[in-house]
Protein backbone atom coordinates (compact mmCIF):
# COMPACT_ATOMS: atom_id res chain seq x y z
CA UNK A 1 0.00 0.00 0.00
CA UNK A 2 1.24 3.19 -1.09
CA UNK A 3 -0.96 5.91 0.70
CA UNK A 4 0.45 8.30 2.45
CA UNK A 5 -0.95 8.70 5.86
CA UNK A 6 -2.07 12.61 5.53
CA UNK A 7 -4.64 11.14 2.59
CA UNK A 8 -8.15 11.14 4.51
CA UNK A 9 -10.76 8.58 3.84
CA UNK A 10 -13.74 7.24 4.79
CA UNK A 11 -13.45 5.03 8.08
CA UNK A 12 -13.71 1.17 7.57
CA UNK A 13 -16.82 0.22 9.25
CA UNK A 14 -16.64 -0.72 13.03
CA UNK A 15 -15.82 -4.37 14.01
CA UNK A 16 -17.71 -4.00 17.00
CA UNK A 17 -16.86 -8.24 17.93
CA UNK A 18 -14.04 -6.71 19.32
CA UNK A 19 -15.55 -4.04 21.79
CA UNK A 20 -18.21 -4.38 24.79
CA UNK A 21 -21.46 -4.28 23.93
CA UNK A 22 -23.42 -1.58 25.89
CA UNK A 23 -25.60 -3.88 27.63
CA UNK A 24 -23.34 -5.98 29.82
CA UNK A 25 -25.51 -7.09 33.18
CA UNK A 26 -22.44 -8.17 34.93
CA UNK A 27 -21.60 -4.79 35.14
CA UNK A 28 -24.54 -3.18 36.48
CA UNK A 29 -24.22 -0.28 35.74
CA UNK A 30 -24.63 -0.84 31.66
CA UNK A 31 -27.82 -1.58 32.53
CA UNK A 32 -29.47 1.81 32.63
CA UNK A 33 -26.95 3.02 30.50
CA UNK A 34 -27.04 1.04 27.11
CA UNK A 35 -29.67 1.88 24.34
CA UNK A 36 -31.73 -0.51 23.50
CA UNK A 37 -32.56 0.15 19.66
CA UNK A 38 -29.79 -0.78 16.97
CA UNK A 39 -27.55 1.85 16.25
CA UNK A 40 -28.24 3.58 12.62
CA UNK A 41 -25.31 2.81 10.33
CA UNK A 42 -23.70 5.98 8.69
CA UNK A 43 -21.61 6.12 5.79
CA UNK A 44 -18.91 8.63 6.59
CA UNK A 45 -18.90 12.16 5.83
CA UNK A 46 -16.71 14.71 6.13
CA UNK A 47 -18.19 14.71 9.95
CA UNK A 48 -17.24 11.35 10.69
CA UNK A 49 -13.34 11.84 8.60
CA UNK A 50 -12.34 14.92 10.24
CA UNK A 51 -11.78 15.89 13.69
CA UNK A 52 -9.64 18.41 16.20
CA UNK A 53 -6.12 19.01 15.47
CA UNK A 54 -3.96 19.74 18.47
CA UNK A 55 -1.08 21.34 19.00
CA UNK A 56 2.40 20.76 21.38
CA UNK A 57 1.88 23.91 22.60
CA UNK A 58 -1.57 23.43 23.81
CA UNK A 59 0.64 21.05 26.23
CA UNK A 60 3.18 21.73 29.03
CA UNK A 61 6.51 20.81 29.25
CA UNK A 62 5.45 18.13 32.74
CA UNK A 63 2.62 16.70 31.56
CA UNK A 64 3.93 13.51 29.85
CA UNK A 65 5.56 13.17 33.45
CA UNK A 66 3.03 12.14 36.31
CA UNK A 67 5.58 11.81 38.76
CA UNK A 68 6.74 14.91 38.43
CA UNK A 69 3.10 16.96 37.01
CA UNK A 70 1.67 17.40 40.51
CA UNK A 71 5.12 16.67 43.04
CA UNK A 72 5.01 19.67 45.57
CA UNK A 73 6.77 18.77 48.61
CA UNK A 74 8.44 15.33 47.21
CA UNK A 75 7.95 12.28 45.25
CA UNK A 76 5.40 10.22 44.84
CA UNK A 77 5.05 7.09 46.64
CA UNK A 78 5.40 3.71 44.60
CA UNK A 79 6.56 1.88 42.21
CA UNK A 80 8.37 4.00 39.29
CA UNK A 81 7.50 3.12 35.66
CA UNK A 82 7.76 4.05 32.46
CA UNK A 83 4.81 3.12 30.02
CA UNK A 84 5.17 3.44 25.70
CA UNK A 85 3.86 1.88 23.05
CA UNK A 86 2.62 3.46 19.37
CA UNK A 87 -0.97 4.21 18.29
CA UNK A 88 -1.25 2.82 15.13
CA UNK A 89 -4.14 2.18 12.09
CA UNK A 90 -5.50 -0.98 11.19
CA UNK A 91 -3.48 -0.67 8.13
CA UNK A 92 -0.14 -0.12 10.21
CA UNK A 93 0.23 3.04 9.97
CA UNK A 94 1.37 5.44 12.68
CA UNK A 95 -0.85 7.92 14.13
CA UNK A 96 1.06 11.20 13.99
CA UNK A 97 0.22 14.07 16.37
CA UNK A 98 -2.61 11.68 18.59
CA UNK A 99 -3.85 13.01 21.68
CA UNK A 100 -3.05 10.43 24.35
CA UNK A 101 -4.76 11.54 27.40
CA UNK A 102 -4.60 9.38 30.64
CA UNK A 103 -5.73 8.96 34.36
CA UNK A 104 -5.43 6.59 36.73
CA UNK A 105 -5.65 5.63 41.01
CA UNK A 106 -2.40 6.38 42.86
CA UNK A 107 -0.17 3.62 43.73
CA UNK A 108 -2.52 3.08 47.49
CA UNK A 109 -5.73 2.57 44.62
CA UNK A 110 -7.10 5.80 45.39
CA UNK A 111 -8.21 8.81 43.19
CA UNK A 112 -7.65 12.61 43.57
CA UNK A 113 -11.16 12.81 42.73
CA UNK A 114 -14.03 14.57 44.99
CA UNK A 115 -16.07 11.78 44.58
CA UNK A 116 -13.66 9.00 45.45
CA UNK A 117 -14.40 7.62 49.02
CA UNK A 118 -11.71 5.46 49.39
CA UNK A 119 -10.11 4.69 52.57
CA UNK A 120 -6.66 4.36 51.28
CA UNK A 121 -5.01 7.70 51.50
CA UNK A 122 -4.63 10.54 48.50
CA UNK A 123 -1.08 10.88 47.73
CA UNK A 124 0.00 14.59 48.55
CA UNK A 125 2.61 14.26 45.26
CA UNK A 126 0.42 12.66 43.04
CA UNK A 127 -2.30 13.81 40.62
CA UNK A 128 -2.75 10.96 38.35
CA UNK A 129 -2.88 12.42 35.10
CA UNK A 130 -1.10 13.38 32.40
CA UNK A 131 -1.29 13.54 28.19
CA UNK A 132 0.82 13.56 24.95
CA UNK A 133 0.86 14.06 21.74
CA UNK A 134 2.31 10.76 19.30
CA UNK A 135 4.88 11.57 17.18
CA UNK A 136 5.90 11.11 13.55
CA UNK A 137 6.08 7.72 14.14
CA UNK A 138 3.15 7.60 16.11
CA UNK A 139 5.02 6.37 19.36
CA UNK A 140 4.13 8.19 22.47
CA UNK A 141 6.04 7.78 26.16
CA UNK A 142 5.08 8.74 30.32
CA UNK A 143 6.14 7.69 33.15
CA UNK A 144 4.10 7.42 36.32
CA UNK A 145 3.35 5.89 39.63
CA UNK A 146 1.88 2.07 38.79
CA UNK A 147 -1.76 2.29 40.35
CA UNK A 148 -2.75 -0.06 43.11
CA UNK A 149 -5.82 -2.38 42.66
CA UNK A 150 -8.83 -0.99 44.50
CA UNK A 151 -12.68 -2.40 45.12
CA UNK A 152 -15.63 -1.01 43.58
CA UNK A 153 -19.14 -1.21 43.94
CA UNK A 154 -20.78 -3.68 41.64
CA UNK A 155 -20.81 -7.22 43.16
CA UNK A 156 -19.84 -6.89 47.12
CA UNK A 157 -16.47 -7.99 46.44
CA UNK A 158 -15.50 -6.64 42.83
CA UNK A 159 -11.74 -5.23 42.80
CA UNK A 160 -10.42 -3.68 39.81
CA UNK A 161 -7.37 -5.05 38.39
CA UNK A 162 -4.25 -2.14 38.75
CA UNK A 163 -5.22 0.10 35.44
CA UNK A 164 -4.72 3.44 33.42
CA UNK A 165 -7.63 4.92 31.61
CA UNK A 166 -6.50 6.12 28.01
CA UNK A 167 -8.33 8.80 25.60
CA UNK A 168 -7.18 8.70 22.30
CA UNK A 169 -8.25 11.27 20.00
CA UNK A 170 -6.76 10.70 16.25
CA UNK A 171 -7.47 11.95 12.92
CA UNK A 172 -11.16 11.88 12.77
CA UNK A 173 -14.04 11.83 14.79
CA UNK A 174 -15.20 8.75 14.33
CA UNK A 175 -11.50 7.34 15.46
CA UNK A 176 -12.36 9.03 19.41
CA UNK A 177 -11.87 5.82 21.78
CA UNK A 178 -11.68 5.39 25.75
CA UNK A 179 -9.98 2.41 27.00
CA UNK A 180 -8.34 0.68 30.04
CA UNK A 181 -4.84 -0.30 29.98
CA UNK A 182 -3.83 -3.49 32.47
CA UNK A 183 -0.72 -4.75 33.65
CA UNK A 184 0.58 -8.41 32.86
CA UNK A 185 0.60 -10.70 35.46
CA UNK A 186 -2.36 -9.18 37.92
CA UNK A 187 -4.99 -11.92 39.12
CA UNK A 188 -7.51 -9.32 39.38
CA UNK A 189 -7.73 -9.39 35.20
CA UNK A 190 -9.41 -12.63 35.05
CA UNK A 191 -12.94 -11.81 37.50
CA UNK A 192 -12.92 -8.17 37.06
CA UNK A 193 -17.03 -7.77 35.22
CA UNK A 194 -15.45 -4.58 33.47
CA UNK A 195 -12.83 -6.15 31.48
CA UNK A 196 -14.61 -9.42 31.02
CA UNK A 197 -17.57 -7.32 29.33
CA UNK A 198 -15.29 -7.73 26.10
CA UNK A 199 -16.57 -11.36 24.44
CA UNK A 200 -13.39 -11.75 22.86
CA UNK A 201 -10.20 -13.24 24.23
CA UNK A 202 -7.79 -11.54 22.20
CA UNK A 203 -9.08 -8.35 22.36
CA UNK A 204 -8.88 -8.23 26.25
CA UNK A 205 -5.20 -9.68 25.63
CA UNK A 206 -4.76 -6.24 23.71
CA UNK A 207 -5.64 -4.54 27.07
CA UNK A 208 -2.62 -5.92 29.42
CA UNK A 209 0.78 -4.36 28.93
CA UNK A 210 3.84 -6.36 29.09
CA UNK A 211 6.53 -5.60 31.26
CA UNK A 212 9.41 -4.56 28.94
CA UNK A 213 12.52 -5.05 30.46
CA UNK A 214 14.60 -3.77 27.50
CA UNK A 215 12.42 0.02 28.11
CA UNK A 216 13.39 -0.30 31.96
CA UNK A 217 15.97 3.07 33.07
CA UNK A 218 18.32 0.86 34.86
CA UNK A 219 18.24 1.50 38.70
CA UNK A 220 15.21 4.15 38.41
CA UNK A 221 12.10 2.67 36.84
CA UNK A 222 10.30 -0.28 34.84
CA UNK A 223 8.64 0.11 31.63
CA UNK A 224 5.76 -1.26 30.25
CA UNK A 225 4.71 -1.36 26.74
CA UNK A 226 0.48 -0.63 25.32
CA UNK A 227 0.30 -0.21 22.15
CA UNK A 228 -3.18 1.13 20.70
CA UNK A 229 -4.95 0.56 17.08
CA UNK A 230 -7.36 3.42 15.92
CA UNK A 231 -9.86 2.48 12.83
CA UNK A 232 -8.17 2.52 9.38
CA UNK A 233 -9.19 3.93 6.50
CA UNK A 234 -9.52 3.11 2.74
CA UNK A 235 -7.62 4.48 -0.18
CA UNK A 236 -9.31 7.36 -1.73
CA UNK A 237 -8.06 5.95 -5.68
CA UNK A 238 -11.53 5.50 -7.13
CA UNK A 239 -13.65 7.45 -4.84
CA UNK A 240 -14.38 10.19 -3.55
CA UNK A 241 -18.20 11.20 -3.10
CA UNK A 242 -17.49 12.68 0.47
CA UNK A 243 -17.50 16.26 -0.75
CA UNK A 244 -19.98 15.86 -3.77
CA UNK A 245 -19.01 15.31 -7.42
CA UNK A 246 -20.09 11.92 -8.84
CA UNK B 1 -4.92 -20.92 -0.45
CA UNK B 2 -6.59 -17.90 0.57
CA UNK B 3 -5.26 -14.52 0.80
CA UNK B 4 -3.98 -13.14 4.22
CA UNK B 5 -4.55 -9.83 5.09
CA UNK B 6 -2.91 -8.14 7.89
CA UNK B 7 -5.25 -5.65 9.22
CA UNK B 8 -4.68 -5.05 12.80
CA UNK B 9 -7.68 -4.87 14.92
CA UNK B 10 -9.12 -1.82 16.97
CA UNK B 11 -8.28 -1.76 20.13
CA UNK B 12 -11.04 -2.67 22.56
CA UNK B 13 -13.48 0.15 24.03
CA UNK B 14 -13.79 0.00 28.25
CA UNK B 15 -15.69 2.53 30.09
CA UNK B 16 -14.63 6.00 31.05
CA UNK B 17 -15.28 5.46 34.12
CA UNK B 18 -16.61 7.86 36.97
CA UNK B 19 -13.51 9.20 37.27
CA UNK B 20 -13.01 10.54 33.48
CA UNK B 21 -12.85 14.04 35.64
CA UNK B 22 -9.28 13.58 36.85
CA UNK B 23 -7.97 12.96 33.00
CA UNK B 24 -10.25 14.89 31.19
CA UNK B 25 -11.15 17.95 32.85
CA UNK B 26 -9.26 17.90 36.33
CA UNK B 27 -10.95 21.02 37.36
CA UNK B 28 -13.82 19.12 38.01
CA UNK B 29 -12.47 16.56 39.68
CA UNK B 30 -11.20 19.09 42.44
CA UNK B 31 -7.85 20.05 41.42
CA UNK B 32 -5.64 22.48 39.04
CA UNK B 33 -3.06 20.61 37.63
CA UNK B 34 -2.83 21.70 33.62
CA UNK B 35 -1.48 25.50 32.54
CA UNK B 36 -3.97 24.70 29.78
CA UNK B 37 -7.66 22.83 29.85
CA UNK B 38 -9.55 22.24 27.35
CA UNK B 39 -12.99 23.29 27.75
CA UNK B 40 -17.00 23.62 26.70
CA UNK B 41 -15.98 27.22 25.22
CA UNK B 42 -15.50 27.27 21.93
CA UNK B 43 -15.66 30.30 20.69
CA UNK B 44 -12.86 33.28 21.00
CA UNK B 45 -12.78 36.91 21.09
CA UNK B 46 -12.52 36.71 17.01
CA UNK B 47 -14.83 33.87 15.77
CA UNK B 48 -17.15 34.85 13.42
CA UNK B 49 -21.11 33.58 13.45
CA UNK B 50 -24.45 33.49 15.42
CA UNK B 51 -23.34 32.51 19.26
CA UNK B 52 -25.18 29.61 20.95
CA UNK B 53 -25.81 28.04 23.51
CA UNK B 54 -26.14 24.33 23.47
CA UNK B 55 -27.24 22.74 27.10
CA UNK B 56 -29.04 19.55 28.28
CA UNK B 57 -29.14 16.89 30.40
CA UNK B 58 -27.82 13.01 29.50
CA UNK B 59 -30.93 10.96 30.95
CA UNK B 60 -30.85 7.03 31.57
CA UNK B 61 -32.98 4.14 30.98
CA UNK B 62 -34.79 5.27 34.86
CA UNK B 63 -35.35 8.51 34.10
CA UNK B 64 -32.23 9.99 36.09
CA UNK B 65 -30.13 12.64 34.74
CA UNK B 66 -26.33 11.23 34.59
CA UNK B 67 -24.16 13.46 36.50
CA UNK B 68 -20.65 11.83 36.01
CA UNK B 69 -21.21 12.19 32.22
CA UNK B 70 -18.14 13.69 29.47
CA UNK B 71 -19.04 15.08 26.37
CA UNK B 72 -17.40 16.18 23.32
CA UNK B 73 -18.61 18.05 20.34
CA UNK B 74 -16.92 18.84 16.81
CA UNK B 75 -18.78 20.97 14.26
CA UNK B 76 -18.12 22.98 11.27
CA UNK B 77 -17.77 27.12 11.24
CA UNK B 78 -20.01 29.12 10.62
CA UNK B 79 -19.39 29.17 6.83
CA UNK B 80 -19.88 25.24 6.73
CA UNK B 81 -16.33 24.54 6.97
CA UNK B 82 -14.40 21.46 9.07
CA UNK B 83 -10.78 22.96 10.33
CA UNK B 84 -9.04 19.96 9.50
CA UNK B 85 -7.14 19.00 6.36
CA UNK B 86 -9.41 16.60 4.88
CA UNK B 87 -12.18 19.28 4.57
CA UNK B 88 -11.43 20.65 0.83
CA UNK B 89 -14.37 22.69 0.57
CA UNK B 90 -14.21 26.22 -0.77
CA UNK B 91 -15.29 27.87 2.38
CA UNK B 92 -13.07 29.87 4.57
CA UNK B 93 -11.58 28.59 7.65
CA UNK B 94 -12.06 30.60 11.19
CA UNK B 95 -8.71 31.16 12.41
CA UNK B 96 -10.15 31.71 16.03
CA UNK B 97 -12.45 28.87 15.66
CA UNK B 98 -10.92 24.59 16.17
CA UNK B 99 -14.50 23.76 16.29
CA UNK B 100 -13.92 21.36 19.26
CA UNK B 101 -14.97 21.37 22.84
CA UNK B 102 -15.72 18.90 25.94
CA UNK B 103 -18.05 19.14 28.73
CA UNK B 104 -19.16 17.30 32.10
CA UNK B 105 -22.55 17.14 33.19
CA UNK B 106 -23.14 19.47 36.52
CA UNK B 107 -22.20 16.74 39.66
CA UNK B 108 -25.70 17.86 41.31
CA UNK B 109 -27.77 19.04 38.52
CA UNK B 110 -26.42 16.47 35.38
CA UNK B 111 -26.72 19.55 32.99
CA UNK B 112 -23.75 20.09 30.60
CA UNK B 113 -23.57 22.85 28.35
CA UNK B 114 -21.21 24.55 25.32
CA UNK B 115 -20.56 27.60 24.01
CA UNK B 116 -19.85 27.86 20.25
CA UNK B 117 -21.48 29.17 16.81
CA UNK B 118 -24.04 28.06 15.00
CA UNK B 119 -22.41 25.86 11.96
CA UNK B 120 -22.61 26.15 8.75
CA UNK B 121 -24.61 23.33 6.49
CA UNK B 122 -21.50 21.13 4.88
CA UNK B 123 -21.55 18.66 1.65
CA UNK B 124 -22.20 15.60 2.54
CA UNK B 125 -22.10 12.46 0.21
CA UNK B 126 -22.96 12.35 -3.53
CA UNK B 127 -23.46 16.44 -3.27
CA UNK B 128 -26.12 16.25 -0.85
CA UNK B 129 -26.10 18.98 1.25
CA UNK B 130 -26.24 18.01 5.07
CA UNK B 131 -28.52 20.45 7.44
CA UNK B 132 -26.48 22.36 10.17
CA UNK B 133 -25.71 19.83 12.84
CA UNK B 134 -22.93 19.17 15.94
CA UNK B 135 -21.28 15.63 16.04
CA UNK B 136 -21.53 14.58 19.63
CA UNK B 137 -19.70 11.56 21.50
CA UNK B 138 -20.32 10.73 24.72
CA UNK B 139 -18.60 8.56 27.83
CA UNK B 140 -19.33 7.93 31.07
CA UNK B 141 -19.42 5.13 33.82
CA UNK B 142 -21.10 2.32 32.19
CA UNK B 143 -21.33 3.45 28.71
CA UNK B 144 -19.06 0.49 27.59
CA UNK B 145 -18.43 2.34 24.16
CA UNK B 146 -18.63 6.09 23.40
CA UNK B 147 -22.29 6.95 21.94
CA UNK B 148 -22.26 8.85 18.68
CA UNK B 149 -25.07 11.53 18.04
CA UNK B 150 -25.98 14.57 15.94
CA UNK B 151 -27.31 17.79 17.35
CA UNK B 152 -29.67 19.58 14.58
CA UNK B 153 -31.17 22.96 15.04
CA UNK B 154 -35.38 23.64 15.50
CA UNK B 155 -35.11 26.25 13.08
CA UNK B 156 -33.71 24.30 9.88
CA UNK B 157 -36.85 23.22 8.85
CA UNK B 158 -36.30 22.95 5.25
CA UNK B 159 -32.63 21.74 5.39
CA UNK B 160 -33.53 19.15 8.10
CA UNK B 161 -36.30 18.05 6.18
CA UNK B 162 -33.65 17.62 3.38
CA UNK B 163 -30.95 16.13 5.35
CA UNK B 164 -29.35 12.72 4.11
CA UNK B 165 -28.42 11.63 7.66
CA UNK B 166 -32.01 12.37 8.88
CA UNK B 167 -33.54 10.83 6.00
CA UNK B 168 -31.96 7.96 6.94
CA UNK B 169 -33.91 7.28 10.03
CA UNK B 170 -36.35 4.72 9.15
CA UNK B 171 -38.98 5.95 12.06
CA UNK B 172 -40.07 9.54 11.13
CA UNK B 173 -40.82 9.70 15.27
CA UNK B 174 -37.50 8.84 16.07
CA UNK B 175 -35.40 11.77 13.84
CA UNK B 176 -36.99 14.71 16.20
CA UNK B 177 -34.61 13.13 18.94
CA UNK B 178 -31.74 14.38 17.46
CA UNK B 179 -33.39 18.31 17.03
CA UNK B 180 -32.53 21.08 19.51
CA UNK B 181 -34.96 23.48 20.70
CA UNK B 182 -33.97 26.79 19.93
CA UNK B 183 -34.80 29.52 22.95
CA UNK B 184 -34.03 32.81 23.36
CA UNK B 185 -32.82 33.90 27.21
CA UNK B 186 -32.81 37.27 27.81
CA UNK B 187 -30.74 37.63 24.67
CA UNK B 188 -28.65 34.84 24.50
CA UNK B 189 -29.48 31.92 22.20
CA UNK B 190 -30.09 28.44 23.72
CA UNK B 191 -30.74 25.06 22.12
CA UNK B 192 -31.70 22.59 24.20
CA UNK B 193 -30.64 18.76 23.98
CA UNK B 194 -31.65 16.60 26.10
CA UNK B 195 -30.29 13.16 25.02
CA UNK B 196 -32.14 9.93 26.10
CA UNK B 197 -30.02 6.92 26.54
CA UNK B 198 -32.62 3.99 26.70
CA UNK B 199 -36.35 4.05 27.26
CA UNK B 200 -39.20 6.35 25.88
CA UNK B 201 -37.05 8.83 23.19
CA UNK B 202 -34.48 6.84 23.45
CA UNK B 203 -31.96 9.00 21.51
CA UNK B 204 -31.11 7.90 17.76
CA UNK B 205 -27.38 6.79 18.30
CA UNK B 206 -24.97 6.23 15.00
CA UNK B 207 -22.49 3.63 14.21
CA UNK B 208 -20.22 5.69 12.18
Amino acid sequence: MTRSSDVYGEFYQRDRSVHPPAYAPDYKTSVLRSPSNSLISLQNSLSEITGPVFRQDELGPLDNDLILNYAKDGLPIGERIVVHGFVRDENGRPVKNALVEVWQANAGGRYRHKKDQYIAPIDPNFGGCGRVLTDDNGYYFFRTIKPGPYPWRNRVNDWRPAHIHYSISGNGFAQRLITQMYFEGDPLIATCPIVKSINNEEAVRGLIAPLDRNAAIQLDSLAYRFDIVLRGSRATLFENHLQGGK
Amino acid sequence: MVNQFNYLKETASQTAGPYVHIGLAPHQAGFDIFENNFGNVLVGPGTKGERIRIEGRVIDGSGTPLRDVLLEIWQANAAGRYNHPADKQDKPLDDDFRGWGRACSNFETGVYSFETVKPGAVMGRNGRLMAPHVNLWIVARGINIGLNTRIYFSDEVDANAKDPVLNLIEWEVRRKTLIAQREERGGEVVYRFDVHIQGDNETVFFDI
